[in-house]
């Protein structure tokens, strides 16, 4: 019977190759304090990692016998909006109730809350196969990594109210965007009044975009500031659905992710309360909010090329043309195996990403319960700035990488390909948003950037630079180095023009170059620890790479402040 | 009011992967040789009786197998899948049982659970596909029985009955019967949920005795003194009262004298034209032969 997780070795290589694993779960584990309270805590990393393991077998086997096959009627049906409320299409109430019977919900939450208590990267190894299966369920499943907020920032009383319903099953929305706050969020304004009389945050007004936006627990970002225009009258409210008050107008009409309602919401006197402190809305939780969801959507889209690559290889395998499958000839073979290379490569940096969060979300827990050591407060230093640092790239390259290997998955099947019978045309559409929400691939540039100037990645690929490969690979080695010094000298390139103009023309350049750089060292890596799984694909990811490289390379080389102008629209 | 309910599994060879020593010479299945499954129907049955317990909380599910010492797989699945407890019956002397003697046997591993009111199983295994051993056991224990059952419908826990939909030729019956009793399911049932994640690791290192390897047997002493519930009972034939004239080979009256190939030939061909009086004809010979319908 075919499932996700076994039928996809490199998910379970990314899941136990790293060596920050070890550390990752003895952080999660706090020293396996759960293992005499809870009968399915591990007593051990070993245990740990089997647990992991078999959970993602049940994730699976889900995703492949339940969410898959239920894909394409539920892309066909889509939700609908009936007195004020979303009805999803029926068989996501499947997927649904098949998810919350496997318990795959709050996957990264402590047990003591009812939850599972899993890393963040075994988290993202379920979010990707449910992707796979379908990227609009996803969206429906994974807003329940909204809950690390509400865990992070939220009081223990609402954390006690709040965790264990999400960990039974039940769905959450962050409601953010409004007709006029899109990527500019400081627009916001809904209105959040406090009255005295009932003690507690009454919202009104208009949210627009919401994906999921009939959930049982929102997070919501309002006004509470009388008279602000910025992000710093904003703060972070939880919308309960028990407590009414918030309707749903309409559901858009989307290119793609049909089964994910996208909801305009009319909040009328809604009851809510603070989650976290007053005027830290934008600038703290929606950020926080927001590094999770953008982790999610780089899963997201790793699962969609995941899926553009199965279906891809399988009807090249079986469509004869001239007398034999097609997938013997070199135009044909080159697309699949550079839809190959970039799944590989993109799901390398995805993982590197979840375990930087995971180190440095393991210790900031720790930190709610003790004062950390000098060497825990340099580590959690580190991690977070690498999190920070790759997040963005993990995002934007993730997600362009879909959209590629979706258009590549239809021009392998030629016009059958375009016909709606087949799944990548789904694929086509359900890829096209994971490079605009959660912010697009050019806002991932605005937030890499600094890290592009500040030389993180320089320094993360001087150290990727130093870890041993296998001998055969010393000349590909050569080549990724090479590649990594015209990315440095790029970056002084730009620094040296000293224009903000200029560097921001360029950023999506040195965003590529920083991307690639980073991409090939983590296959290069992997390739050393598992030839048989990634030797092919490094090989044409480094090619790939490589004519990357020199593209961007040559942009800010040839570029400069006087030939900006060109690009100037009236 | 909370049910005390059994469900018969039986882990099978998966049939979807059988190879040439698939069986003995003797003509029975050579277990050892093929990956093992949990009963198709079998599972239907569980999700049944999962579904029980939903709407009665505090019911317990006791699943109960017989076979290899592996087929503790099958009481594991069940665990992880939402069952309380299991148990294996595996004996030397039980092994060759034809349905008889195994109807017999898990008859008597079920009045040793005792305290039932209601026994779920699949309608049939995929190996044997006899539909016997179910409808036996309901001999054995006085019970009533329903075969072919589709869905419980409701359970009067006043009235002590049961309102069962069957799968019939033809279409679907709806019967009432009284509690205690046998239900046998067929695979147009609802699927079995999957696993939850917190059982599966609750159980995963759950096993019965025969399973352990003797060097280890301190560690699993250690563990199973903390953790009861990762003991699967295991049930040999003294332990269940078994009667030795009554149960494996010597309790089974079959005798498999001969295992055939079957190759299925067409034995005449007609060619009909494309016209709508040959196809209206053929159509008609089908419906009256009851071939289609």
């Amino acid at each position: 019977m075919a499932n996700f997780y076994t039928d996809h070795p490199e998910i379970k290589f990314n899941l136990e190759s790293s060596p920050l694993m070890q550390r990752i779960v003895e952080l999660k584990e706090n020293g396996y304090a759960d293992k005499d309270s809870f009968d399915y805590a591990p007593e051990d990393y070993a245990d740990a990692i089997d647990s992991y393991n078999r959970v993602l077998e049940v994730a699976g086997d889900i995703t492949a016998n339940t969410i898959f096959p239920n894909s394409e009627d539920v892309d066909a049906e889509g939700p609908h909006c009936e007195d004020g409320r979303v009805r999803y299409a029926s068989k996501t109430y499947e997927n649904l109730e098949a998810t919350r019977k496997a318990g795959l919900n709050g996957v990264t939450m402590p047990r003591r809350f009812g939850g599972l208590n899993f890393p963040i990267t075994a988290y993202t190894a379920i979010n990707e196969m449910i992707a796979s299966a379908d990227a609009g369920f996803e969206n429906i499943w994974s807003l329940q990594d909204c809950i690390e907020t509400l865990y992070e920032f939220g009081d223990e009383d609402q954390r006690s109210r709040f965790i264990p319903r999400v960990c039974a099953g039940e769905t959450m929305s962050m409601d953010l965007t409004e007709p006029d706050a899109g990527s500019d969020l400081q627009r916001v304004m809904l209105k959040a009044t406090y009255s005295e009389e009932d003690k507690c945050w009454y919202l009104n007004g208009v949210k627009r975009f919401i994906t999921n936006g009939d959930s049982d627990i929102h997070l919501v970002l309002a006004r509470s500031e009388e008279g602000t225009h910025d992000g710093r009258g904003l703060s972070m409210f939880i919308y309960d659905k028990r407590d009414g008050g918030v309707n749903v107008r309409r559901i858009e009409n989307k290119l793609g992710i049909h089964g994910s309602p996208t909801c305009e919401l009319v909040y009328k006197n809604a009851k809510a309360e603070l989650c976290g402190r007053r005027k830290f809305g934008l600038i703290k939780y929606v950020m926080a909010l927001m590094n999770g969801a953008r982790l999610g959507i780089a899963a997201q889209s790793v699962g969609i090329s995941q899926m553009a690559y199965n279906e891809a290889l399988a009807y090249a395998k079986d469509r004869k043309q001239f007398g034999q499958a097609i997938v013997n000839f070199p135009a044909v073979y080159e697309m699949i195996s550079n839809i190959k290379a970039r799944l590989d490569a993109g799901r390398a940096l995805l993982y590197q990403t979840a375990r930087y969060v995971d180190i440095y979300k393991g210790l900031e827990d720790i930190e709610r319960t003790r004062k950390l050591t000098d060497e825990e407060k340099a580590e959690l230093k580190r991690y977070q700035k690498l999190a920070s640092a790759c997040t963005p790239l993990a995002k934007g390259m993730n997600s362009e990488y879909a959209n590629l290997n979706a258009y590549d998955s239809i021009q392998v099947h030629g016009g059958s390909g375009y016909m709606l019978e087949y799944a990548c045309q789904r694929l086509y559409r359900d890829a096209r948003i994971t490079s605009i929400y959660e912010g697009t691939t050019q806002l991932q540039t605005v937030a890499a950037l600094p890290h592009i100037t500040t030389g993180t990645y320089s320094q993360m690929l001087e150290e990727l630079e130093a870890g041993e490969v296998a001998a055969e690979y010393e000349s590909l080695k050569a080549r990724a180095k090479a590649m990594d010094a015209k990315f440095n000298e790029a970056i002084e390139t730009v620094k040296a023009a000293n224009n903000n103009e200029f560097t921001d023309l360029c950023s999506r350049h040195l965003y590529e170059l920083a991307a690639n750089c980073v991409m090939s060292q983590l296959m290069l890596r992997d390739a050393t620890k598992a030839p048989e799984l990634f030797e092919k694909s490094m090989k044409v990811y480094l090619n790939l790479a490589e004519a990357e490289v020199a593209k961007h390379y040559n942009f800010v080389k040839s570029l400069n402040v006087d030939a900006m102008e060109s690009y100037k629209q009236a | 009011m909370s049910l005390k309910i059994v469900v018969l599994a039986k882990q099978v060879p998966d049939t979807r992967n059988v190879g040439p020593d698939a069986m003995t010479e003797q003509g029975t299945i050579n277990r050892a040789a093929l990956p093992a499954v949990f009963n198709p129907e079998d599972l239907n049955a569980l999700e049944q009786a999962l579904r029980l317990k939903d709407q009665f909380p505090g019911s317990t599910i006791s699943v109960l197998t017989m076979g290899l010492p592996k087929s503790a797989e099958v009481v594991r699945e069940a665990l992880y899948r939402g069952a309380d407890e299991g148990f294996v019956v595996t004996d030397r002397p039980l092994g060759g049982a034809d349905t008889l003697a195994t109807s017999y046997t898990l008859a008597q591993a079920v009045k040793k659970i005792g305290d039932y009111d209601i026994i779920l199983g699949g309608r049939q295994a995929i190996d044997g596909d006899t539909a016997q051993v179910g409808p036996q056991i309901a001999e054995k224990l006085g019970l009533t029985q329903v075969t072919y059952a589709e869905e419980i419908l409701s359970l009067d826990e006043k009235a002590r009955k049961v309102v069962i939909r069957r799968h019939i030729d033809g279409g679907v019956e709806t019967v009432e019967a009284p509690l205690p009793l046998v239900v046998t399911v067929n695979g147009s049932a609802a699927p079995c949920r999957p696993r939850s994640a917190k059982r599966l690791m609750k159980f995963k290192n759950a096993t019965v005795v025969a399973e352990r390897k003797p060097e280890d047997a301190e560690k699993y002493e250690a563990l199973i003194a903390k953790k009861p519930y990762l003991n699967i009972p295991q049930w040999g034939a003294a332990d269940i009262d078994a009667d030795p004239a009554q149960i494996g080979k010597a309790g089974s009256p079959t005798n498999v004298k001969a295992v055939k190939n079957i190759v299925f030939k067409a034995k005449e061909s007609r060619t009909l034209t494309a016209s709508d009086a040959d196809v209206e004809g053929l159509i008609k010979e089908l419906l009256d032969g009851k071939i289609i319908g």
